[in-house]
């Protein structure tokens, strides 16, 4: 019974690894790209450490595999926010398709960052 | 904060008292002595009492996150594999309200990991965050959504 919980997890991780590679090969730009590896990538490692710590059945593995999980979640979108900055501020073009670029021309020579004006969605909630 | 210095304090009797310092002991005896806390709860001022109410948001802003990780793979692996790429990439400025650093970081992270978008940068003012979209039909729509669901779960366990 666990075995097959342990072969079922190890797949699907497999299959989202697989995902985020097929992802980073098809997607048209670098933004894209980093979706697949983002989010796809997260969910099959996860899914492998999960698959550890449940085939050892053992605090000590359990333990290292969660808190390994637990940074991979925490640092992966840090990891894709500072390769994107940096593509950006180094002129890696966005695809054709790119529908809009509210991004564009607000970069300053400094990498400072200028903000736009936006207003606030209004919660449905707060009255 | 001190209501789970407390926790922490009342904890380390327990495992004196039953003489096993292994960390199931520590977790059984941490879940025994919040629930006497809970009883005691009255005895706090307002600002340690959140530490009750954050033990039950805490656990379901994982459970959120987690969720949002297996949907937005989901999302990534039905695009990457259906046979025609049908994705409308964007960049849009999400206007923040959250203000401290910890929530604009959790925020960021929650957004990288919700489907089909991407944080890129926030603006030098914390007024604005920059986000990839990956399906950007309506960035109006994608703000709205962002704001009611993720930044309303970030506000939740921040303040």
């Amino acid at each position: 019974m666990i075995e097959l919980l342990v072969y079922a997890l190890v797949a699907l991780g497999i299959f989202f690894l697989l995902v985020a590679a097929i992802g980073v090969v098809r997607m048209p730009d670098l933004y894209n790209r980093m979706h697949a590896t983002s989010k796809a990538g997260t969910l099959g490692v996860g899914l492998i450490l999960v698959a550890v710590a449940v085939f050892y059945q053992e605090l000590s593995v359990a333990a290292r595999a969660l808190s390994a999980l637990a940074f991979i979640i925490l640092t992966a979108p840090v990891a894709a926010h500072a390769l994107g900055r940096a593509s950006y501020l180094s002129g890696v073009k966005p695809c054709e398709d790119t529908y809009i670029d509210e991004l564009a021309g607000h970069y300053q020579k400094n990498h400072k960052l200028e903000s736009v004006d936006k207003t606030t969605p209004s919660s449905p909630t707060e009255s | 904060m001190r209501a789970f210095v407390y926790n922490v304090v009342l904890t380390v009797f327990w495992m004196l008292v039953t003489e096993s310092f292994t960390l199931s002991n520590f977790l059984v005896g941490f879940a025994l002595c919040f629930l006497i806390l809970l009883l005691a709860r009255p005895l706090f001022d307002a600002p340690s009492r959140r530490y009750f109410t954050l033990a039950w948001k805490l656990p379901r802003f994982g459970a959120l996150m987690l969720w949002e990780i297996v949907l937005s793979s989901l999302r990534v692996a039905q695009a990457v594999l259906s046979p025609r790429l049908s994705i409308k990439p964007g960049f849009i400025a999400y206007p923040l309200t959250v203000k401290s650093d910890l929530e604009i970081t959790l925020l960021a992270n929650l957004i990288t990991l919700t489907p089909g978008t991407l944080s890129l940068d926030v603006s030098t003012d914390r007024k604005v965050l920059y986000v990839h979209g990956m399906f950007v039909d309506d960035p109006q729509a994608v703000i709205q959504s962002t704001h009611d669901s993720l930044e309303k779960a970030v506000l939740e366990v921040t303040r």
